[in-house]
């Protein structure tokens, strides 16, 4: 028996009874497009998480002052002792590493912004003209910091969006004054809008000269540094030229923490696909039971059609022949159900992908293979036994009908 | 040519070993015209379901063709029957989703062969057996002499060596059932082997060879030379 007749044969006999063809291909796509949801949701959160770290710049390798242990408590805090904190100079020469690109230091503090009688409390940033390119910030109008000496306390700033708009409405920002704590600061640029990035809105920002900020806050002290490596290759050297360069300047003492942003990337993006499989697993199961249907309802076609394979077997099918032929509308039923599955799937996603635009949703190819590939493998699978129970029919018997 | 050497089947029902058929020994000729008569229970069917290879005996040996096809496996049976072995059923048989031409298809189908000679020989069948008209109605349309025309027509459209009948007229009207009749001893002509098995005494006269049966043996073997 030829292939193509062996499917239109199959084919003939799911069209002989629709309503059973149709639940069947039902619950197979069901499954399908539930696989193809979920992990796309899945997908989607990963992505989203992924998108808000590579906002925060690429390459990135973070120096922090203070040594975390993950045991808990550092050797030095039993004793009181305050971690060294980072100087500017520490910050510097980091740059004397070659994987380097550059770095920009950062201090953090608030503080009162104020123009004529409007004021706002602001979270103020004190960093070096290389920031814009760190962090992949962009600037409306005017200029960003000037580059320059790091230690030259120069009186400017730079607004948050947000913050121009609060103070100076419509009118033009750069150029005029504001009072930021006891000191005035002529604004020389403001950020464009940019909105959330890592919990941190830069649209409140007011950004000014690291000297300047270490002057207004009295301190000397880094809150981060923030480097990028010339490459992703070159990432983990410059992360150990970092440690090394702190080590060396704070007397053999590793007080500080360096952290790659890849490494917690790495890590959300493990746990993230971790979640996605899972979740995807689950929505598997849905696809064994309709395996399970499909066997179920097999043999039941394989009882109702008794007499068909008598016939068939009368007529000189061999038993070979008839498993073919159940395992070929098994094929057909998991095929149909899995390609309605998809379509489905992908109408579900696009309906979540309205619903929340700001999740990039859409199922990774994997799971979309892995689903097919489920939907037949069960649909085959489970549609062994009754096959081969219809090959293993008596003909005598069956063409009687018992 | 049909041999059958010894042939005993058994069946067991309950504890019971019940004997369809006793150490049978008969040989039809190529071309014969069989009758197989008998009450119900004699063993007819049962010798009908052992020539078409659909069982199998308890002992002894079924030569056809001069070949032993005892001992051949299913598949190989199944062969057999698609290559030699016609079969006319009291019940038609027809696949209910199928029209009548497919339903004549359906033995080639089942050998792998190819869609145009297929088509071909449907529709010379279909014009012998006046089924033109109806070649694209499904069984349920058709009436129940149209039906066993379109079994005859799926039977014979392998060109089988032996035709096995069971009971043909045994759901007809009288005029159609002879209708049938005539249309199963035209075949003789081809040279075909017509075995009829029927409990209608009339029918089973029009054989040139009447075997009757009685508790699985064969109580009589008469020729005519009508």
């Amino acid at each position: 028996m030829k292939l193509t007749d062996t499917l239109q044969f199959a084919s003939g006999s799911l069209r002989g009874s629709p309503t059973r063809t149709l639940l069947m291909i039902l619950a197979m796509s069901i499954g399908v497009a539930s696989v193809v949801v979920l992990t796309a949701l899945g997908e989607g959160a990963r992505r989203y998480v992924v998108d808000q770290f590579s906002s925060l710049g690429t390459n990135l390798v973070i120096v922090l002052p203070g040594r975390t242990e993950t045991a808990g408590l550092g050797p030095g805090m039993l004793v009181g002792q305050i971690p060294k904190e980072i100087t500017l100079d520490d910050a510097q020469a980091i740059m004397g590493s070659r994987a380097v690109k550059r770095i920009a230091p950062l201090t953090v503090g608030s503080a009162t912004l104020s123009r004529d009688a409007l004021n706002r409390d602001v979270v103020v940033l004190g960093s070096t003209s290389d920031l814009l390119e760190v962090r992949h910030m962009s600037i409306g109008v005017g200029k960003f910091l000037p580059a320059g000496d790091i230690h030259e306390s120069a009186s400017v700033c730079v607004l948050g969006n947000q913050m121009k708009q609060e103070l100076f409405g419509n009118e033009q920002a750069v150029g005029q004054w504001v009072r930021l704590g006891d000191r005035r600061f002529r604004v020389i640029g403001v950020l464009s809008s940019q909105g959330e990035s890592m919990g941190m809105r830069t649209d409140e920002l007011v950004i000014i000269p690291v000297a300047s900020a270490h002057q207004l806050f009295n301190t000397s002290g880094l809150f981060r540094v923030l480097i990028e490596a010339k490459n992703r290759d070159s990432i983990e050297q410059a992360k150990s030229d970092a440690e090394a360069i702190m080590f060396q300047r704070h007397a053999g003492e590793k007080d500080v923490t360096v952290i790659t942003q890849d490494a917690v990337l790495a890590t959300f993006d493990r746990i993230l696909t971790a979640l996605t499989m899972a979740v995807g697993g689950i929505a598997a199961i849905s696809l064994a039971v309709a395996g399970v249907l499909i066997m179920n309802v097999m043999l039941i076609a394989v009882a109702q059609r008794v007499k068909e394979i008598g016939l068939l077997k009368a007529l000189g099918a061999p038993p070979k022949q008839i498993r073919s032929l159940f395992f070929a509308e098994a094929a057909l039923l998991s095929s149909i159900g899995s390609v309605a599955g998809l379509v489905l799937g992908y109408i579900g996603s696009t309906i979540i992908g309205q619903v929340y635009p700001s999740l990039p949703v859409s199922p990774p190819w994997w799971a979309v293979i892995a689903a097919c590939g489920t939907a037949l493998g069960t649909g085959i699978l489970f549609s062994v036994w009754p096959a081969r129970r219809a090959a293993r029919l008596d003909p005598v018997a069956a063409l009687a009908g018992r | 040519m049909i041999e059958l050497q010894n042939v005993s089947r058994s069946f067991t029902v309950g504890d019971q070993q019940v004997s369809a058929l006793r150490d049978i020994n008969l040989r039809m000729d190529a071309g014969e015209y069989i009758s197989i008569m008998g009450p119900s229970g004699s063993g007819k069917s049962t010798m009908l379901n052992l020539l078409g290879l659909l069982d199998r005996p308890s002992s002894g040996t079924y030569l056809l063709d001069g070949g032993n096809v005892t001992d051949l496996t299913d598949e190989q049976q199944a062969q057999v029957r698609r290559e030699k072995i016609g079969f006319v059923f009291q019940s038609f048989h027809l696949v209910p989703r199928l029209t009548a031409a497919q339903n004549v298809e359906l033995p080639m189908i089942l050998a792998g062969i190819a869609p145009e000679e297929r088509k071909q020989r449907v529709e010379v069948l279909m014009q012998n057996y006046g089924l033109s008209a109806r070649a694209d109605h499904r069984p349920d349309q058709l009436s129940g002499g149209q039906r066993q025309r379109v079994a005859i027509a799926r039977a014979t459209v392998m060109k089988p060596t032996v035709l096995l009948a069971d009971e043909p007229t045994g759901n007809l009207d009288r005029a159609t059932g002879w209708e049938v009749l005539k249309l199963l001893e035209g075949l003789l002509e081809q040279g075909i082997t017509l075995v009829v098995v029927t409990h209608d005494t009339e029918i089973g006269a029009r054989a040139h060879r009447q075997i009757h049966m009685l508790d699985g043996a064969i109580r009589s073997d008469e020729r005519h030379t009508t």
